[in-house]
């Protein structure tokens, strides 16, 4: 069976952003592929050494440099990599559109992998979008998976640790949650075998998709101000905890 | 021109959660008339509640019985609803259900979406969010038909505003879903714990609590304040706490009107899912610590102290 993960290439979230002509960052910082997708490889490679025969595609919608985040899903132990290159921005509508496309070309997904969210877009939705282009069943923050003959029954996670559990029909997709499970870092050997699995770079403007009547567009990036003026709370622990009783009661007026 | 906009009511134990009043005070813009929706309990007992913060209708959608809690038969009557009372917009609550919830509508109505919203514009076509793990605001220009808004609960202090609120009845029973079957939930109980995302007060404990029992005294100290416990990455790798409790880049994305930080130090990534908190209060060992110079106030102390004398005069005022 052919299973597909959709890996995003996303600034390293220990990096200070800079923000450029109001609606850009500075993009001269370390990306790396965005942590809920390490999980959604680490599902697919488990599914498929499951169920031999199969294979995991890692697909990438993102400029050129975004094939380090295709060789790590490799390196993970993804066995190739389909790169949409473009150097534009694309909303997760056109994202969704752009690797449905790309997918339908490759093959016949039975499995359809994803994160729960991107860190930087964090749009909560791509996979959604993919499930109604391709009319396939969706469940979001999968904390586990079990696939049966023709189904997949799904726990998927709400505040609180209260958990659902899902049945879907297959092909379906998959976006991962942080506790499906626990991505190993790979070996040297792993990263050296990624480096000579083979990547499929198509153009997006080779893919012919028209841009879609609906959009969302970053207009303006602000950075978040940090405009706090600590002020100490001292004294031994009974003045620091009346202190803050203090507070509660007569500034935040939460109590 | 008229709007007619659709606000979907996130009930708990039968009861509309207080963070609806909010969204619909942000919601009510210029030109509006509201919608309440409602899938989960009758509209006649929320009427005066509703009334009170501008809502002009409250759709009562029956769905059938056995399919109450499918998230893709719930998107499909917001749809329908959507399409009969022709809405140009409509809100939800970036919860947790929320994430199963809004998206599948978007995708259905081949809407735009921002979720998380802290503010919305319905004039400009403009939403307010947090992007880059919470490092950057973002304002977001939608372009489309029925945008879909999640908005962040406790984004907006809600404001009360009289109206009589009529109640539509919306047959939704025959909508089915041939692709996907709950086969268990398990819904929040009574007396369950507050949920972070909604909680006014939070009070996190990091890698300082030390181990899994001092979280109790953290636990204790909530009971006290109607708080919900959070925590750091940390306090959940080393298994204190679950997952769910996380607050962070990689965890909940929180926003109450106080948060109490004990024994974390600050990192980026934590911030990034607290930073738009209204107060934040550091109790920390370390006056050198990252929190206790992007705070409101901070003491320099051991929480393991600190927080039971707190939970004490709690207890006595
Ligand atoms: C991709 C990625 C995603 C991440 N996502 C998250 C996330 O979502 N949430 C998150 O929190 N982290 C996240 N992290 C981890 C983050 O980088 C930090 O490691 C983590 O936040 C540190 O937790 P901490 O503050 O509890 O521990 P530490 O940084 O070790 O701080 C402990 C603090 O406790 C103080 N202390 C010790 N004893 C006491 C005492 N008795 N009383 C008072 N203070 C005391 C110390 O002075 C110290 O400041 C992520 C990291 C990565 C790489
Ligand atoms: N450009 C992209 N390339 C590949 N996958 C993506 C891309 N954008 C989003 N995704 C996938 O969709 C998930 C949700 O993203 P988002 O809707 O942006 O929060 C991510 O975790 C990825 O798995």
């Amino acid at each position: 069976m052919q299973i597909f993960v959709c890996v995003k290439h996303v600034p390293d979230s220990a990096v200070h952003i800079h923000i450029i002509d109001n609606h850009h960052i500075d993009e001269n910082i370390g990306f790396l592929i965005n942590p809920y997708d390490e999980h959604a490889v680490t599902e697919a490679v488990r599914i498929r050494d499951a169920h031999p025969g199969s294979e995991v595609i890692a697909v990438c919608l993102g400029k050129q440099d975004a094939e380090k985040t295709l060789r790590s899903a490799m390196a993970m132990g993804a066995d190739r990599g389909i790169l949409i290159q473009s150097e534009k921005y694309h909303d997760s509508i056109e994202t969704a559109l752009a690797l449905k496309t790309a997918i339908e070309h490759d093959g016949s997904p039975v499995l359809i992998f994803t994160g729960k969210e991107s860190i930087d877009d964090q749009g909560m939705q791509t996979q959604f979008r993919m499930g109604a282009l391709f009319d396939f069943p969706v469940a979001t923050n999968v904390v586990r998976l079990e696939i049966l003959s023709d189904k997949a029954l799904v726990d998927t996670e709400f505040s609180g640790g209260v958990v659902n559990t899902y049945e879907m029909t297959l092909p379906c997709i998959i976006g991962a949650g942080r506790g499906l499970n626990t991505p190993k870092y790979p070996t040297f050997p792993d990263i050296m075998k990624s480096k000579k699995k083979p990547v499929q770079t198509l153009l997006f403007s080779d893919l012919k998709i028209q841009t879609p009547a609906a959009r969302m567009e970053v207009v303006e990036l602000i950075p978040h101000l940090q405009k706090r003026q600590p002020r100490a709370l001292t004294g031994n622990a009974v003045e620091t905890a009346q202190k803050i009783l203090h507070i509660l009661k007569h500034e935040a007026k939460v109590l | 021109m008229i709007k007619p906009v659709g606000v979907i009511m996130e009930l708990e134990n039968g009861m509309v959660k207080d963070a609806n009043m909010g969204m619909i005070t942000l919601a009510r813009q210029k030109d509006t008339i509201l919608y309440a929706l409602t899938m989960d309990g009758p509209a006649g007992a929320m009427k005066e509640k509703l009334s009170a913060f501008g809502i002009s209708n409250i759709i009562e959608i029956k769905l059938a019985e056995d399919l109450r809690h499918n998230p893709d038969v719930r998107a499909k009557a917001v749809m329908e609803v959507v399409k009969k009372f022709n809405l140009s917009a409509v809100f939800g609550l970036s919860t947790a259900r929320g994430k199963d919830l809004l998206p599948r509508i978007a995708a259905l109505l081949g809407s735009p979406l921002v979720m998380d919203c802290f503010h919305v514009d319905l004039e400009k076509n403009m939403a307010e969010t947090s992007r880059y793990s919470g490092k950057t605001l973002a304002r977001i220009k939608v372009t489309g038909p029925v945008p879909v808004f999640g908005i962040r609960p406790n984004a907006k202090e809600p404001v009360r505003e009289q109206a009589s609120a009529g109640i539509i009845q919306f047959d939704a029973g025959s909508i089915v879903s041939k692709q996907l079957r709950v086969v268990k939930t398990s819904e929040t109980g009574k007396g369950s714990k507050i949920s972070l995302a909604e909680a006014e007060v939070i009070i996190s404990g990091g890698r300082g609590m030390k181990n899994k029992e001092n979280f109790i005294l953290l636990s204790q100290c909530a009971e006290k304040l109607n708080a919900a416990v959070g925590a750091s990455r940390v306090a959940v790798d080393s298994g204190w706490v679950p997952y769910a409790m996380q607050v962070g880049q990689t965890g909940e994305k929180v926003s109450p009107k106080v948060y109490i930080a004990c024994g974390i130090s600050g990192s980026i990534q934590h911030f990034a899912g607290m930073k738009t908190s209204g107060m934040v209060i550091a109790v920390n060992l370390d006056e050198t610590a990252a929190i206790m110079s992007n705070c409101d106030y901070y003491a320099v102390a051991d929480a393991l102290e600190i927080i039971p004398e707190l939970t004490k005069i709690l207890g006595k005022s």
